[in-house]
């Protein structure tokens, strides 16, 4: 027997829903492909029009926010820090999960800590390090603070727990394998789907990154994301181009979602029922 | 000479081949011995410690260091002089720094409250048996991919006075157009919107999650009591989300007492928010005072009085940490 009879009502409500959801993104791509005049026209228009390729064009072609530059520079950060994420979080999550060491426990709980500490409120001593270092203004002061991340070990560690076998560690170790061999053979094959999860949000994180690139990094070296606030700021008023420059921004995520939505909101009802 | 090779025999070496020199045979079983107990102990240190590493670099240390500035008058880098708490009594006198906080909790309270209960329908209405139902989730989730500034962008022009549909739809309704950013609470209502905009489908689908793992019998002996569906909600549903709830608001309150890019992309890229200071929010005034008119201290006793809040908050948390580990095992 099902719980909530599922009634058209249901699928009204869902499908309501869902419009307001998805309706500023369709907004955004429609923005995208007219010319400003058109824009402001009231009642406003509500289908795409045939403009997008000149709107494109605009946006590159605006030197004021470098946005190629910035979409390259996104695309580094944001494979880098996923890259690096992975490799921390898997490390550290397999050693939680599997290996026996003093301070294990302590040292998890302090791992959750750090998920509830507001990193970004070191803001003024970070942008600080980053000038005495030298790195202010360049890609790698925003890669610096984002290589590690507590939800990462902390979900890895949660799915390392069953989806590592016991046997096979203690099989492996009887083969004369270090711990190292172990994680790489054993651990890693077996964590890849909490891989995939953990590298499609961080690279969701760190591409729509905002404060911390735009504290440390000049308008000569910008993110996508600041390449766009650049835009919006300056031109506000020219919404053609501002949204094809939003919509170029979102579609290589959009396209990620659409591939992997599945395992992402896997990911995320998985993380509530453990919690 | 049999009896000391039978034990190697048992476990599993080879025999030694003969003419072998007679003292090197008990240390290499040693040496791998101690390598591997070696690499047993000390191996999940190191596994770890990567992780600790880079944060205490790049985490505890500049918030420990913010907690030192801000007892600093210390304004370009490397000029400063000690000053106490002095930076704290002008911030707590500070009317800018209060309207910050009022807007700040203020655009907390109307964006949050909204939020968790329409997450909590979304979630009951997609715990049911439904066609299409990976469709449906993602639908929900998709704001969630989409980037704060371009939430910033989008809404920015929904909520323009002259051309913003929003104001185009209060207008053919006979309302009267609102200059969303000129008033506190509409503006707050604006920046709440692209909040829950953002927010509520992923809150919607970790509350999926949790009552997906309520127990069905609770239901049914329900229902056999004869418990209406909306009373069976109320009673067993929420009461047993709690944890999660309690783990949602926490993360929102963290999320929020921290609110930058929407309002800062909604005021045209200006950090005063507004032409009366309307919709400066806490973490606006610190970067205001910090990067624009380089008062590191001050700008440093704001982020550590911020920190503060969110401690205090997050203490409430520790009750949730522990179910999570727990949950765990």
């Amino acid at each position: 027997m099902r719980l909530w009879r599922t009634s058209p009502a249901t699928y009204l409500a869902l499908v309501v829903g869902i419009a307001l959801s998805v309706f500023p993104i369709y907004w955004m791509f429609v923005v995208a492909t007219r010319s400003n005049d058109v824009v402001n026209d009231l009642p406003p228009p509500l289908l795409p029009g045939g403009e997008l390729g000149a709107n494109v064009e605009r946006v590159f072609a605006n030197e004021h926010a470098a946005f190629a530059y910035g979409l390259v520079n996104s695309l580094v950060v944001a494979s880098v820090v996923t890259f690096a994420v992975v490799i921390f979080s898997t490390l550290a999550g397999f050693a939680f999960a599997k290996l026996r060491f003093r301070g294990s426990n302590a040292l998890l709980l302090l791992v959750i800590g750090t998920m509830m500490v507001p990193v970004q409120l070191g803001l003024i001593p970070l942008y600080m390090l980053m000038v005495r270092l030298g790195w202010n203004g360049e890609l790698k002061a925003v890669v610096g603070p984002s290589l590690v991340c507590g939800f990462g070990v902390f979900m890895i560690r949660q799915y390392a727990v069953q989806a590592v076998s016991d046997e096979l560690v203690e099989a492996a170790r009887v083969d004369g394998c270090s711990t190292f061999r172990i994680y790489l053979s054993v651990v890693l094959p077996a964590l890849r789907p909490a891989i995939a999860v953990l590298a499609l949000l961080t690279f969701m994180q760190s591409w729509n990154d905002f404060l911390w690139p735009y504290a440390v990094l000049d308008a000569d070296t910008p993110t996508v994301q600041l390449s766009l606030s650049l835009l919006a700021t300056a031109y506000y008023t020219d919404y053609a181009q501002v949204f094809a420059a939003t919509a170029l921004a979102t579609v290589p995520l959009l396209v990620v979602f659409v591939v992997f939505g599945r395992q992402i909101i896997g990911g995320i009802m998985e993380g509530a029922v453990k919690s | 000479m049999t009896i000391d090779s039978m034990p190697a025999v048992r476990t599993g070496e080879p025999p030694a081949p003969s003419g072998s020199p007679a003292p090197v045979r008990p240390e290499r079983p040693t040496w791998r011995t101690r390598l591997t107990r070696a690499d047993m102990r000390y191996s999940p240190y190191l596994f770890v410690a990567p992780f600790f590493v880079v944060f205490a670099i790049f985490g505890v240390f500049p918030l420990v260091y913010t907690g030192w500035v801000s007892l600093h008058d210390w304004h370009l880098i490397g000029d400063h002089t000690f000053v106490g708490l002095a930076n704290y009594v002008e911030l707590f006198a500070d009317p800018d720094f209060w309207n910050a906080v009022a807007n700040t909790f203020g655009i907390f309270l109307i964006a949050t409250i909204p939020q968790l209960l329409v997450a909590l329908m979304i979630a009951n209405l997609l715990n049911r048996a439904l066609r299409a139902r990976t469709m449906f989730r993602m639908g929900v989730l998709v704001p969630t991919v989409t980037s704060v500034a371009a939430v910033g962008v989008v809404f920015g022009q929904l909520f323009a006075r002259d051309v913003g549909l929003v104001n185009y739809l209060l207008t053919s309704i006979g309302i009267e157009r609102i200059d969303w950013q000129a008033d506190r609470l509409s503006s707050w209502i604006a920046i709440a919107t692209m909040v829950d905009w953002r927010w509520t489908g992923y809150n919607a689908l970790i509350l999926l999650g949790a009552m997906q793992a309520i127990p069905r019998d609770l239901y049914d002996a329900a229902s056999v009591d004869g418990a209406k569906p909306w009373q069976q909600f109320w009673r067993i549903t929420v009461p047993l989300l709690r944890p999660t709830l309690v783990f949602v608001v926490i993360v929102a309150t963290i999320g929020g007492l921290q609110l930058f890019t929407e309002p800062v992309i909604f005021g045209f890229g200006r950090m005063q928010g507004g032409t009366l200071g309307q919709f400066q929010t806490i973490t606006m005034y610190m970067y205001e005072n910090a990067f624009q008119r380089f008062q590191y201290g001050y700008g440093s006793a704001i982020a550590w009085t911020l920190f503060a809040m969110v401690v205090v908050i997050s203490l409430l948390n520790v009750a949730v940490v522990r179910r999570m580990v727990r949950g765990a095992r």
